[in-house]
Formats: structure tokens, sequence, C-alpha cells
């Protein structure tokens, strides 16, 4: 009983320890110790391997989610669109935004299978409140890709606004796609286009 | 052979004949937008009909250790003309380097199922003859989509033809004067068609759910894959356009020093590819080899802007 106990405390601290220190830690170990640990829980997790929307999902939510600046990434990805828009459309944006890259982020995570991801030393000064840090996937046979992490330094501490994967920013990326709904629908038409995706990619039981 | 190049031709006619009309704000790297649709279109119908299932049978079939040493085998064939490419760019000590992965990988390696070379510190690189142009200074050209190879440009389709010449898997029968020749050819590059798209698959699946317009997605990560590569992986801030970014809560001011964020992303700095400017699908410039790669790439806008 008493080990059990020990046992749950143990457990309690240690999910409760990193979310505490979370605000104080350098950007480049805060990007470290995040996908250390979600990298840990899906090599346990035989659910999320297998594709578990559910499962994957609420891993991003409670792990990932709380580091990244979605509005920030929202306007960024708005362009000059994003002043037009008023600010109820805005947060409707950032809304549907957020739904789908929470989505598709947990269907790339159930695609991890072992590689090994390297983090490289953080080049800007440390008095910097805008930083990349930079990381690479190793797998054997292919060259490695990177991926590079844009985060800002904010009174909850850092957060990420971009991703750049092999170098594809997420945000330009999307900037793109959304100018030219825009373009054509207009920024309601846009938040409807977003709304409809995220209805299609709705995980069935949910 | 004849059957499905007659087809792709009269589905891109149709497409040129009926598309002239609807793109009403075409993308200034892709103004043949309309016939680039129509490719994409019978390069996803081929792909769902025939190679994603040929790519989710293999992976379905083969263990991973399998499918990772065919992986090799087939990357490993790559290196020889990947250390050209090096050599051709002015990468001497890049180019020496895959030559060893070559050696080390054909030989340890057996044959090249296995990667030895990248535990011997010797990591794989990315290079084709479409970024040896690019760092020579020929301009990207309109965004090509080819049949069944997909997102491409201008150049890079360029370089895609000349590399059929050193696709190992195609000419090693050849030189090698194997018996049953035409036999290997097909079920070599069969077998490597399949089990790139294998590797793609992942890929592929996420790109069905983040996309909001498939074609676009995949036009605009090229051209900024494509950028990457050419610089290495390093490539220099894009410069500030007037198009900035609106302010976002709690965000300070866009900071110039941040490539990824910055607007429009180019493979060319505006100065030397201005929208707009798109009357010859080529700009040659002085082929310059130059002595180091960052002189090159630092000095890139530099070696194209004497040219206009």
């Amino acid at each position: 009983m008493n080990r059990f106990l020990g046992f749950l405390i143990g457990t309690l601290a240690a999910l409760l320890v990193p979310a505490a220190f979370a605000e104080d830690l350098p950007p480049d170990a805060l990007v470290k110790t995040v996908t250390e640990e979600v990298i840990s829980i899906i090599k346990q997790d035989k659910d999320i391997q297998a594709g578990n929307p559910q499962k994957s999902i609420a891993l991003v939510e409670q792990k990932v989610l709380p580091h990244f600046n979605f509005a920030r990434m929202t306007a960024l990805a708005m362009g000059v669109n994003w002043r037009k828009a008023t600010p109820e459309q805005q947060q409707l944006l950032v809304e549907q935004f957020r739904t789908l890259l929470v989505r598709t982020y947990s269907t790339a995570l159930s695609a991890y299978r072992n590689q090994v991801i390297d983090f490289k030393p953080l080049r800007a000064p440390a008095a910097d409140a805008d930083v990349v840090v930079r990381s690479e996937v190793k797998q054997s046979g292919t060259e490695p890709v990177s991926i590079d992490y844009n985060l800002e330094k904010t009174s909850g501490g850092w957060k990420v606004y971009d991703v750049a994967v092999g170098g594809v920013s997420l945000v330009t990326t999307y900037r793109d796609a959304f100018a030219s709904e825009v373009r054509n629908t207009g920024i309601e038409g846009l938040i409807k286009a977003l709304a409809e995706k995220n209805r299609k990619l709705e995980p069935k039981a949910g | 052979m004849p059957t499905p190049w007659r087809l792709g031709g009269a589905l891109l006619l149709a497409a040129v004949l009926a598309g002239c009309a609807t793109v009403s704000n075409p993308d200034p790297r892709d103004p043949w937008e309309p016939m680039n649709r129509a490719t994409f279109e019978f390069n996803d119908a081929v792909d769902r009909a025939v190679l994603k299932p040929a790519a989710e049978g293999y992976r379905f079939v083969l263990p991973e250790v399998v499918r990772t040493g065919i992986r090799n085998f087939f990357s490993n064939l790559q290196d020889p003309w990947i250390a050209l490419n090096q050599l051709l760019q002015g990468k001497v000590e890049r180019a020496l380097d895959d030559a060893s992965r070559f050696l080390w990988n054909s030989t340890l390696g057996l044959g090249g199922v296995l990667d030895v070379a990248t535990d011997m510190r010797l990591p794989k690189h990315n290079e084709d003859f479409g970024q040896t142009l690019a760092v020579w200074g020929v301009d990207s050209g309109p965004y090509l989509v080819i049949p069944i190879l997909g997102p491409s440009t201008v150049r890079d389709a360029a370089g895609i033809a000349v590399a059929t010449q050193a696709y190992l898997p195609w000419q090693l029968p050849k030189w090698l004067d194997f018996n049953y020749q035409t036999t290997w050819q097909w079920s070599l590059t069969g077998l490597d068609l399949v089990q790139t798209r294998a590797n793609l698959l992942d890929a592929t699946n996420l790109l069905e759910q983040a996309a909001l317009d498939r074609y676009t997605f995949v036009r605009d990560a090229y051209f900024q894959r494509r950028r990457n590569l050419i610089y290495d992986g390093n490539p220099p801030p894009l410069p500030a356009s007037d198009d900035k970014p609106a302010e976002a809560p709690n965000a300070p001011p866009m900071d110039a020093g941040v490539p990824a964020v910055e607007d429009t992303q180019r493979e060319d700095p505006p100065a030397t590819a201005p929208p707009g400017e798109t009357a010859s699908p080529f700009r040659l410039v002085e082929p310059r080899v130059p002595a180091s790669s960052s002189d090159a790439l630092s000095n890139d806008a530099d070696a194209v802007a004497p040219a206009r």
C-alpha cells in the first residue's frame, strides 16, 4: 500500500514538475524536453502507434499545445488579410486553424517509428526574444530531415509560432493557401472551408 | 507505352483549352497552372489506381528490416551521381564524403543493403542536377508537374532528363551486360518506383489531411523545399517585402531576421526574380563554379544580378 502511494505521488510529481518548470526553461531545452517526453509516451502506447486518433489528439493537447501560440501563427498565415478580419472572425480563424493543426499533428505522431532526433546547439544570443531551435530526424539510407522551431518569448514562457520541416514552413505554406481562399471567397469563405475540412477529419467515434 | 502518353497528352490538351479562363489570380511562378492541374489530376488517378495500392501492398507484405535494406540499396546507387553533382557545384569535401559512402556501403554494407557509412559519420546528402544548375545561376523557370514523377520546374525537369543517363538501376544492367537485360532494367526501376512511393505513404496521407487545396500546397512546399536543398539547408533570409504580415496578438513587430515567416517565399531573391518578369523561362548567366560553397551561396544574388 505504501509502495503504491509512493508510486502515485512520484507519478504525480513527474507530471507536475515539467509543467511548472516549462515557463522558465530556455527555448532549446523546452523543445527538447517536450519532444523527448512525447516520444517516450508514443513508444509505450500501442494504441497511438496503431493510429488511435483520440489518444494521439489527447497527447498533443496535453503536452504540445500549451507551448504553441496559435493566435500568432494564424495572424502570420493570414498575412495582410488578418487586419481585414473582424475580432470575431479572427477568433474563429484561430480556433479552426488550431483544430486542423492538432488533427494533422496527431496523425504525424502515429507515423513515428523509432527515428533518432538530434538537437543542435542554439545559435542565437541568450538575450534574443525570438529564436530558431534546430533539430534533425535521422533514418538509415535517407538524408537527415531538419525540423526547425521558431519560438518567441512571452510572459507565459517560450511559445512556438512556426515549424519548418525540411525547409518547408508551416506558416508560409498555409499563407498562400489562405490568401487564395480569401481572394476567391472572402474571409467568411476561408472560415467555412476550414470548418468543412475539420468536419471531414472528425474522428469517427468522437 | 504509347497509350498512357497519348491519353496524358489528350488530357493536357483538353485542360489547356478548357483551363484558360479558370485561373483568375495566377501565381507568377506557375503560369501554366491549368495544364499543371490537369497533370496533377492525371498523376493522382494513376497513383490511386496503381502506385499507392502497390506501395501499400509492398509495405504490408515485407517486414521493416527488408524494406530498409531495399531503401538503402537504391539510395546507395544514387551516391555516385550525388558525389559528381557535389563536384560540379565546387563542394570537393562533400564529393569525397559521398564517394566514400558509396565505397563503404557497396563493400562493407553488402552491396548497399546496409548503410554503414552513416555510422562512420558520413551522412547522406541530397543533391541532383537541378540543384547543380541552380548553383550555376540557372533560374527555376515555371513550375511544371511531370506525368508520373510529379512536381518540378523547367530547370529541375532538365536536371531529371540529364540524370536518367546516370540512373544506375537502368544503366547498370546495360553497362555490365546482364543476361535478360531489359527484364532487369524494368524490374529494378519498377521496384525503385514502388519502394519510393512506399516511403512517401505517411507524408501523402498527412498531406491529404492538412491541405485545403492539395495542388497549391504541394506547389508551395516544393518551391520552399528546393530552395532549402539548393542552399544545403541554410538558405539566406528572404528580403522583407512590402506585404508585411499584420501584428498578432501579444506579438512584437516582425523580425526581419526570421526567414521562415517572411512573406512570399521565392526560390530566388526578388532582386533576381521580380514577379511579373517571367518573360523567359530560363535566365542563363555565366556558369560559375565557386571555390567554396559558402562563397557561391552568399554571392548568388550578385552573380545573377549583372545578367539583367
